[in-house]
C-alpha cells in the first residue's frame, strides 16, 4: 500500500477497496470463513444456545496507554457475549473511516484488534469499510457484532439473585477511564496508569465454572455504581456495598480526587461483577485470583431483602446512603 | 496512599463523631459555605453520623449555582457570535440559563469546548489565532488567581485572541449578606478550605468581631470536616467566636500572597449579582482597564432579553439555606439531574444535586 492516508477512494468498492481489503484487513485477521469473501461468511453448525450482541466504538484518544480502538472493540463485545455466560466465537468488524486517516494508524488497530480476537480465541469472520469525507468522523469508529455459545445449564440473570447473594469485583475500577482521560490533550496529568482493556471470556468461564453464579456484567460506561444499580432494579433486590472493600488504584484514587470525580462511576473495560450464591463465593473469588485478570478481586458486598430496587453503600462512618446511577457525563468541577 | 487514606481513617472518624456527640448538647445550626463541603459531607455520610442537635445548612459556596441567570444568558449569546470559541470549566455547560444551556447551544452549532485549565484556553487561542477564544472566568478566590495567571500571560506573550468573560465572586461578602439578611440564625460557619488558602484566615475575622460566630476552616476530607464541626461545636459550647484553622497543612493566615498580588494586578473589586442573593457590593471581580483588551464583557457586548428564573425553582432559597433541598417541591418529581429546572440539581457542588445522588438511606445498614 503506497498511499500515506486513506482517501475516500479506498471506500468506493473499486480497486482500492480491494487492495485494502487484500494488504491490509485479509493479511492482518486471516481465517477460513474470512478468506471466502463471501456476501456472508457461511459458519459450520452449532449446537446450542446463541448469544449474539452489538456495540459500537467511538473513543478518543484512538490509541490510549494500555490499548486503542481496535482492541477495545473486540474486548468489548467478546465480554458482552462473556457476561451471559457464552462461550464467544465470531464476530463480525465495521470500520467507518475519516479521510486522511494515516495508513499506518489503521494498520496498527487493525492488528491490535487481531492480536486481540487471537487472545480471546475468537474468529473475525466478516468486516466492513466505509470512508466518510474528512470532518464528518473522528478518525475511525468501529462497530462489531459476535455470537457465542452458551453452555448447557448456564442461565444467568438479575432475576435469580436472591438475599444474602455475595458481589464480587474482578479488580480495581476506574482504570480505563481514568487512564483515557490522562491521555486526552490538556489534561497533563502523568501518572503510569494504563486502561485495564482485555478480553474477559478466560476470567467469566473460570468463574461459571465454579457454579452457584448468578449473574455477571463488565461495568463499563457508567462505572460499577450505574451497574451495581441496573442490578439492583433489575433483579428486584437491594444491594449492600462496602465502600472501603471496592477496590482503587492509588493513581485512580488520587485523579479522581484532583478532577472531581467519583471512581465509582468511572469507566472499565477490563472488569466484571458477579453475584454468587453465598456459598458458592469463596470457590469464586479464589478463581478470580487465580486468573491473571483477576488478581485484586474483592467481595464487594451482598444483595439483601432490604431497600429492593437499591444500592446502599456503607461509608468508612459506617452509615449508609443511597447510590444513584450516573447521570449524564461525569464532568471536572471547578474547584 | 499519602494524603488520601490518612484522612478518611475510620477509627479516628468515629472518635471524632464520638466527641462532636458528647459536646453537642443543645442544638445548633452550621453553615458550609463550600459545595466542596456539601458533597463530602453527603458522600461520605457526615450527616447522618452527626448527632440530631447539629444541623448542617449549604451554604452559597457553588460556584456554577450562584452565576446569575443573566450573566449565563450573556455567555451563551457569546457563544453565538460568529467565530467565537467558547472555552469553559465542564460544569458549567449543562447550567440551564433563562431559555437555554451552553450545553443545547453547542448542541445548535456553537463552538464550545471544555478545558480543564484557564491556559487550555489560552493555548487555544494561539491554535486558532484568526478566532476570538473567550474563556468563561466562572468562580470564587480558589479559581480567580488561575484565570488572572491566564490573562497575564496571554497579555505578555501577545495573544490577542484571548479574552475572559469575568464572572468571578468573593466569598466573604456572600457570607456577610446571609448574615445580614438575619434569614438564618447560624451558630457557627465551616469555612472553604481551598478558597482560605489564597485569602488566608484573617480574612474571616470579621465573622467572630462583627457577628460573634466562630468559623472553622476545613479541608475536604472526612476527617477534615469533621475536626472542623468538632471545634466549631466546642467553640458553641464554650460560648467563644473565633477563627480556627482546622486546615493547617494548606491554610496560612495571610493566605497566598503570590496569587492574591496576580488577582490584584488584573482585576478590581466590583458589585456582583449572585442568583439567589441578588447584587451584593463588592462581592465581585471585573477586569482592570489595563487589561480590557482581553475583557470579552468590552469586546463582545450582547444584548440579551430579560432573564427569568425557571418557575417554581426554589435555587436561591437553597443557595440562601433557608430551604433544604427536599424540602423543594419539585425536588426529585419535576427537577432532577437528567432534567434539572434549577443550577443546584446541575453542578457536582450543588446541594441539591449532592443530595440526590447520596440520598439518605436510613440507618438501617
Amino acid at each position: 500500500m503506497k498511499d500515506e492516508a486513506i482517501l475516500l477512494a479506498h471506500g468506493s468498492g473499486g480497486r482500492l477497496t480491494h487492495e485494502l481489503i487484500r494488504d491490509l484487513f485479509l493479511s492482518e485477521l486471516s481465517n477460513p470463513f474470512l478468506d471466502a469473501l463471501g456476501d456472508a461468511a457461511v459458519l459450520p453448525p452449532q449446537s446450542g444456545r446463541l448469544a449474539l450482541t452489538t456495540d459500537s466504538y467511538v473513543v478518543r484518544p484512538v490509541f490510549f496507554p494500555g490499548g486503542d480502538i481496535g482492541k477495545l472493540a473486540v474486548c468489548g463485545t467478546v465480554n458482552d457475549l462473556s457476561m451471559v455466560g457464552a462461550r464467544p466465537l465470531f464476530l463480525t468488524i465495521g470500520f467507518i473511516l475519516e479521510e486522511g486517516l494515516p495508513f499506518a494508524d489503521l494498520r496498527r488497530i487493525v492488528r491490535s484488534a487481531a492480536q486481540t480476537a487471537r487472545e480471546a480465541g475468537v474468529q473475525i469472520v466478516a468486516g466492513d469499510t466505509k470512508v466518510v469525507d474528512r470532518g464528518s468522523a473522528d478518525q475511525v469508529f468501529i462497530n462489531t457484532a459476535g455470537v457465542g455459545l452458551i453452555p448447557e445449564g448456564v442461565s444467568l440473570s438479575p432475576s435469580a439473585i436472591r438475599p444474602g447473594d455475595v458481589v464480587l469485583v474482578s479488580g480495581t475500577v476506574g482504570d480505563h477511564g481514568i487512564a483515557v482521560m490522562a491521555q486526552r490533550e490538556g489534561l497533563g496529568l502523568s501518572t503510569s496508569l494504563a486502561s485495564d482493556c482485555a478480553p474477559l471470556n478466560g476470567l467469566a468461564q473460570a468463574v461459571v465454572a465454579c457454579g452457584g453464579v448468578r449473574v455477571m456484567r463488565d461495568p463499563t460506561r457508567g462505572g460499577l455504581a450505574t451497574t451495581l444499580v441496573e442490578l439492583a432494579q433489575a433483579g428486584g433486590v437491594g444491594l449492600e456495598i462496602d465502600e472501603s472493600a471496592v477496590p482503587v488504584k492509588d493513581a485512580v484514587r488520587g485523579a479522581c480526587e484532583l478532577l472531581g470525580l467519583d471512581p465509582l462511576y468511572v469507566a472499565n473495560e477490563g472488569k466484571l461483577v458477579a453475584v454468587v450464591a453465598a456459598e458458592a463465593a469463596d470457590a469464586a473469588l479464589a478463581a478470580m485470583q487465580a486468573h491473571p485478570l483477576g488478581r485484586d478481586a474483592r467481595i464487594i458486598g451482598r444483595a439483601t431483602d432490604g431497600h429492593p430496587g437499591r444500592v446502599v453503600l456503607k461509608t468508612l462512618l459506617g452509615v449508609s446512603r443511597v447510590v444513584e446511577m450516573l447521570t449524564g457525563e461525569q464532568l471536572p468541577r471547578i474547584c | 496512599m499519602k494524603f488520601i487514606d490518612e484522612f478518611r481513617d475510620p477509627r479516628l472518624a468515629r472518635s471524632l463523631v464520638e466527641r462532636i456527640r458528647q459536646r453537642a448538647r443543645k442544638p445548633m445550626r452550621l453553615m458550609e459555605f463550600c459545595g466542596g463541603h456539601t458533597h463530602a459531607i453527603l458522600r461520605f455520610g457526615i450527616r447522618q453520623a452527626l448527632p440530631p442537635t447539629v444541623e448542617m445548612l449549604s451554604g452559597p459556596g457553588c460556584p456554577v449555582c450562584v452565576t446569575a441567570a443573566a450573566d449565563l444568558d450573556r455567555a451563551i449569546a457569546m457563544a453565538g457570535v460568529p467565530g467565537v470559541i467558547l472555552a469553559t470549566f465542564g460544569d458549567m455547560i449543562r447550567v440551564p440559563g433563562s431559555r437555554e444551556s451552553l450545553q443545547q447551544a453547542k448542541a445548535r452549532g456553537a463552538d464550545i469546548r471544555i478545558v480543564y485549565s484557564p491556559l487550555d484556553a489560552v493555548r487555544l487561542a494561539e491554535q486558532n489565532p484568526s478566532r476570538p477564544v473567550i474563556f468563561l472566568g466562572v468562580g470564587f478566590e480558589t479559581t480567580a488567581p488561575g484565570v488572572a495567571a491566564s490573562v497575564l500571560d496571554a497579555h505578555a506573550r501577545g495573544v490577542g485572541n484571548y479574552y475572559v468573560l469575568c464572572l468571578h465572586k468573593l466569598t466573604p461578602p456572600a457570607t456577610r449578606a446571609i448574615l445580614d439578611s438575619g434569614e438564618v440564625n447560624l451558630s457557627g460557619v465551616l469555612g472553604p478550605g481551598h478558597v482560605t488558602t489564597v485569602i488566608g484566615t484573617k480574612a474571616w475575622e470579621f465573622l467572630p468581631r462583627e457577628y460573634g460566630v466562630p468559623i472553622a476552616i476545613a479541608g475536604f476530607e472526612p476527617l477534615d470536616i469533621l475536626r472542623g464541626i468538632s471545634l466549631l461545636v466546642e467553640r458553641i459550647a464554650e460560648g467563644e467566636a473565633r477563627v480556627d484553622n482546622a486546615y493547617s497543612r494548606s491554610v496560612l493566615p495571610e493566605g497566598n500572597r503570590a496569587a492574591q498580588d496576580m488577582m490584584a494586578r488584573v482585576f478590581e473589586v466590583a458589585d456582583a449579582e449572585w442568583r439567589g442573593l441578588g447584587t451584593i457590593p463588592a462581592s465581585g471581580l471585573c477586569i482592570r482597564p489595563e487589561f480590557q483588551a482581553h475583557d470579552a464583557a468590552r469586546a463582545f457586548p450582547v444584548d440579551v432579553p430579560p432573564s427569568r428564573e425557571p418557575p417554581g425553582c426554589r435555587c436561591g432559597d437553597v443557595l440562601r439555606g433557608v430551604l433544604a433541598p427536599p424540602s423543594c417541591p419539585l425536588f426529585g418529581r419535576a427537577c432532577t439531574p437528567e432534567h434539572p429546572v434549577g443550577p443546584c440539581m446541575v453542578s457536582a457542588e450543588g446541594a441539591c444535586a449532592a443530595y440526590y445522588q447520596f440520598g439518605d438511606a436510613g440507618h438501617e445498614g
